[in-house]
């Protein structure tokens, strides 16, 4: 064992190869879940994975550059339109199409990403909160001013049917899970192979030099400032980054919803998602994972068991942002770690660190 | 490593721990291969429908599922249909199309619905259509007037619709405005989407010269129409015809005496109920003037009809559907109205394609029987069904009324027509058929 | 000329309602520094206290009278309860719990009054003023609405130039430490300030639903728009957050009224980023600079 440890250790030491120890691994065992899954389950992980690699996007922005954006649910609709005009003129039909579709919406989201950083740079606080929450409003109701966008009713999303994907992948699939895959289960397994892949270069990014500047400038933008760090300058590439996860957490949602439409942006989108990253704990991407279950599973519980206390069904579909508002509340009055930051004091006295840490704690 | 495989081991039960809990509440067993009859058994049917229940267009439409629910409890005490009873799933989508899609996603993969019967709305409905049909799951009746529903069967196989649509509505609205007010200055008042465009399309090939002004209105967007009523006022409009749901109809007349814009009104069919914006409008007016007085806010309006409403009380259809909701309605004190008799009407032709179908139902088969009978249904509708292998498209004809006192009084005879330039004729042979006497279709 | 006339009237009227909203909001921010960014739920929930009584048939002033009660309650609870632990502190904490607690009134209203829209009366005629033949784009009860909105506006002058109690709650809001030391209660002023910005928020609600459809979702414009009202003006200026609430009103009036509603939002981000970059201290603020 001794000797397993030391052969493993010029591995596991460096960040990136341990990042992606852990998501392979993770990956895998997610993989077979959803493979036992039901069709139904399927759409909930893909739900879950588009959410989470939203969250990880602004847990990034909140938590590690302690900038607050509640706009980035246009951020979202801005990556679903982008990979929503390109698989109509692709066809969406082949795996290609649909990477294609993705890279764009990251690619738009990047530069909308900047547009958006610079001003935002400059604000803090409530200023920064209410302009993005304009935001928020404002850009899904562009979709009403171009033809092109399908006004409120939206665009139709093309999907790859699962029998035209590649052999060798139907068969690598049916290989690790001895299920077939279809529309269904292959969302679900695109949706998580590009969280884990996400989630590796998130980790990675907080590990290194820019994370480092990042942290600086929420724990003490004056010091960092005076350390010769460009404090616009990390903040509008924090901003970029997350924009660009919010893109590609758009780009899913398209094909999940299959239906790019305004109303899917709602502000309720993006105070849900701060909801996430808020009851997951600013800064931790675990947490935005947890985050995003909550999200993508919660609706369901919450419905019934407002039903079962005798309210309509209309009024136990309000139950579920009671619950997020609460944990909003309760975590900044309570618990303003978070989840995972609550525990991890707790954690930290087994060991040492974790991926998206404060400056403060040791970095071994 | 050994935060490798914490991390590792925290990630996995995390995930864990989600499937769990998510396999706790949802259906474990995964959908039938076959597929065919999925949501039949030998002794039920399980449809499903997305309707507004909340939301700017929950007025009026939420009622109609409640129409449903009381005559398929009425079939189903009955005996059902060849042995077995109907169960009817409805999820609201608040008018969101985005909702639409998710709930629409839950009513089949979760609750394995047979078939969509009656998914109301225009922008709603056109969100799921594809996915209906890549699915091979028959969607029935749509409640929606959109011309999509029913004029490409090639493309969407097991849609049908089953309102006259808004296309045709348009025509004879049109018609009747050209042929009777000729020097009507007309303004369009339009929800944007396809609805509009469908209403807009039919009214413009009579009225393209009368039209001086089209201002739109989002659904769930501003609900106050001031600019747009001045913006009527100020071209001189005359005449408003309106493609709109019913409380945009309540806020346009609104907005309309807050600018001081004076006009006639021509209202297409789904935003017209007296009753329902009689009351909307009552309750928004000063003083707060009792419900029963806001129908005469509608007096001097026009709209359309196509099947018997409640203010023909005597009419055997009105009293079919009377005695069925006095009898199955889930609570003794609502009233039957307007919107609840459009879900008996087409509860009914429902009903009438499962008796038609026979003891084998699959979803192929309910398709094709719809197509080779649906033409000859008799039912409430004023008109017949255009159901055939080449057109989905339902109700053929409206006839064009004005509203007085609440009621509708016809000002002409039913006016039967098809989408295109197909000719507007006079036919009322469909208004004369009466419900058996057991009320339920054979 | 006619639609010019009617749209700048409609500006007017609907900028009367930006301006005690965001008078509301500036309250709270000289009070304790935080942005309520659950104002518009909160006047939502007292709104809604006034339409049950309406329709239990109250008459339409006394509904209007509990719904300011209503409001000074609520404001004073919220304060007390929910706010007080995070003022001082990280003003993260306070954006975030104040958008929770809009969540929370939301779905609480929702589940408690139900979901579907509901007419709201107004208490004078919604029709527009005829002037001969013609008439005017502007009703009685948009009139009242100005008239109310000054009223209130007047009040709030009297009681923080001329009274002893406006002056402690100015100490308290400029230097609580020092105020506290001179013998204000502190703590009893700030409550006090959300009650009042509360009961502002309130007649705002009643103003914005007479003659309208309501529903738990009717005063969300309000979260973004009562904003940047209120910033326009430079969040400290109550008078700046009137002419704010006023240059607003007007603006999304005209982009209505020309180009299109769904622009609306766009513009009005456009004027906030403008004001925030150019002139980061609004409009009207006094000399200080101010860190957005």
């Amino acid at each position: 064992m001794e000797r397993l440890r030391s052969l493993l250790r010029p591995v596991t030491s460096v960040p990136l190869a341990r990042h992606l120890i852990v998501a392979l691994v993770a990956l895998l065992v997610v993989m077979a879940v959803i493979g036992m899954s039901s069709q139904y389950l399927q759409t909930r992980y893909a739900e879950m994975a588009y959410f989470a690699i939203a969250a990880g996007g602004l847990t990034l922005l909140t938590g590690l550059s302690g900038q607050l954006s509640l706009g980035h649910g246009a951020l979202m609709a801005v990556g679903a339109y982008a990979a929503t005009l390109v698989l109509e003129r692709t066809g969406g039909e082949s795996l290609a199409d649909v990477f294609v579709a993705l890279l764009v919406a990251i690619g738009v989201c990047a530069v909308v990403g900047v547009v958006v950083g610079v001003p935002a740079a400059r604000l803090h606080g409530p200023y920064i909160a209410g302009a993005t929450l304009t935001l928020a409003v404002a850009v899904p109701r562009l979709a009403n001013q171009w033809d092109v966008l399908g006004g409120e009713q939206g665009l139709q999303v093309p999907v790859p049917r699962a029998s035209e994907l590649p052999a060798w992948i139907q068969d690598l699939i049916w290989f690790f899970t001895a299920v077939e895959i279809d529309q269904y289960s292959f969302l679900a397994y695109l949706g998580w192979l590009l969280l884990a892949l996400t989630f590796v270069a998130l980790a990675n990014l907080s590990r290194s030099r820019v994370g480092r500047r990042w942290r600086a400038v929420r724990d003490d933008d004056v010091s960092a400032e005076l350390a010769g760090i460009h404090l616009g300058r990390a903040r509008v590439v924090a901003f970029t980054v997350s924009a660009m996860c919010a893109g590609l957490a758009g780009g899913l949602m398209a094909m999940n919803v299959r239906l790019t439409a305004p109303g899917a942006f709602t502000i309720t989108l993006s105070l849900t998602l701060l909801a996430a990253v808020v009851l997951g704990g600013l800064g931790s991407l675990t947490g935005a994972l947890i985050g995003a279950g909550v999200l993508a599973f919660l609706p369901h519980f919450a419905t019934d068991l407002g039903e079962s206390f005798g309210l309509s069904a209309t009024q136990a579909a309000e139950v579920t942002p009671v619950v997020y508002g609460l944990v909003l509340m309760l975590v900044i009055l309570l618990a303003p770690a978070g989840i995972v930051g609550s525990l991890r004091p707790f954690l930290a006295r087994l060991s040492a660190t974790s991926a998206l840490g404060s400056t403060k704690e040791k970095t071994t | 490593m050994r935060t490798t495989a914490r991390r590792a081991v925290q990630v996995v039960c995390v995930l864990t721990t989600a499937s769990l809990l998510a396999a706790c509440g949802a259906g474990k067993e995964r959908p039938s291969e076959e597929g065919t009859a999925v949501g039949v058994t030998d002794t039920t049917i399980k449809v499903g429908a997305h309707f507004p229940l909340t939301g700017p267009a929950a007025p009026g439409y939420s009622e109609i599922p409640s129409g449903h629910q009381a005559f398929y409890e009425y079939v189903n005490d009955a005996g059902g249909v060849h042995g077995r009873k109907i169960e009817m799933v409805v999820k609201d989508d608040a008018y969101n199309p985005t909702n639409t899609s998710a709930v629409t996603n839950d009513m089949i993969l979760q609750d394995e619905i047979f078939a969509m019967v009656a998914g109301l709305g225009t922008p709603t409905h056109r969100a799921v259509v594809q996915r209906l049909n890549d699915d091979g799951i028959p969607d029935l009746f749509v409640s929606s007037g959109s011309l999509q529903w029913g004029d490409n069967p090639e493309t969407s196989p097991m849609t049908f619709g089953w309102q006259p649509d808004y296309e045709i509505e348009g025509k004879v609205i049109g018609q009747y405005v050209a042929e009777n007010m000729p020097d009507a200055k007309v303004g369009l008042f339009l929800q944007d989407d396809d609805f509009g465009e469908d209403g807009e399309k039919g009214a413009r090939q009579f009225l393209d010269s009368q039209i001086v002004d089209v201002q739109k209105y989002t659904p769930g967007g501003s609900t106050d129409f001031s600019p747009q009523m001045s913006s009527f006022k100020s071209k001189g409009v005359d005449l408003v015809i309106g493609f709109n749901t019913p409380s945009y109809t309540a806020l346009s007349q609104i907005a309309a005496q807050g600018v001081g814009f004076k006009s006639k009104w021509f209202y297409s069919n789904v935003g017209s109920d007296p009753a329902l914006v009689g009351g909307l409008l009552a309750s928004m007016t000063k003083g707060k003037i009792p419900a029963e007085q806001g129908v005469k806010l509608m007096d001097g309006m026009m709209t359309t009809e196509y099947i018997p409403g409640v203010d023909a009380p005597d009419d055997e259809w009105v009293k079919l559907w009377q005695k069925v909701w006095d009898s199955y309605s889930k609570k003794g004190s609502e009233k039957l109205t307007n919107y609840r008799i459009y879900g008996m009407s087409q509860a009914y032709t429902f009903v009438q394609a499962l008796q038609a179908n026979g003891k084998d139902l699959t979803r192929e088969s309910i398709v094709e029987t719809i197509e080779k009978e649906g033409a000859s249904f008799e039912g409430p509708g004023l008109a017949p069904f255009r159901f055939s292998e080449d057109s989905h498209m339902g109700i053929s004809g409206v006839s064009v009324v004005e509203i007085k006192n609440g009621a509708s009084e016809p000002l002409t005879p039913v006016l039967v027509t098809d989408i295109g330039d197909a000719p507007i004729e006079e036919d009322d042979s469909a208004a004369s058929d009466a419900p058996p006497s057991s009320g339920i279709p054979e | 000329m006619q639609q010019f006339l009617d749209t700048t009237l409609g500006g007017l009227v609907l900028g009367a309602v930006y301006a005690a909203f965001a008078l509301a909001l500036c309250l709270i921010w000289r009070s304790t520094r935080i942005v309520n960014f659950a104002q518009a739920a909160m006047a939502m929930v007292t709104t809604y206290i006034a339409l049950t009584l309406i329709n239990a048939d109250v008459p339409y002033w006394v509904a209007f009278v509990a719904a300011i009660a209503a409001g000074f309650g609520l404001g004073a609870v919220i304060e007390r309860v929910i706010i007080r632990p995070v003022e001082g502190k990280a003003e993260l904490n306070a954006v975030i719990l104040t958008l929770g607690l809009f969540m929370v009134l939301h779905g609480l209203t929702a589940i408690t009054f139900g979901v579907q829209h509901r007419g709201f009366p107004a208490p004078v005629s919604t029709n527009a003023i005829a002037v001969g033949d013609s008439s005017i784009g502007i009703t009685p009860f948009g009139i009242l609405t100005i008239v109310v909105v000054a009223v209130v506006m007047a009040g709030l002058v009297v009681l923080f130039r001329f009274t002893d109690l406006g002056l402690r709650m100015r100490a308290a809001a400029f230097n609580g430490e020092v105020s506290r030391l001179l013998g204000v209660r502190v703590g009893r002023m700030l409550t006090l300030g959300w009650a009042l910005a509360a009961a502002v928020g309130a007649v705002a609600g009643m103003l914005i639903a007479g003659g309208d459809l309501v529903n738990p979702a009717f005063m969300d414009p309000f979260v973004i728009y009562g904003f940047i009202a209120a910033v326009l003006g430079g969040l400290d200026s109550p008078l700046g957050s009137v002419i704010g609430g006023l240059i607003l009103g007007l603006s999304l009036s005209y982009v209505t009224g020309y180009i299109g509603e769904h622009l609306a939002p766009l513009v009005a981000l456009g004027i906030l980023m403008v004001v925030l970059l150019v002139r980061p201290s609004g409009l009207f603020a006094a000399a200080a600079a101010r860190r957005v």
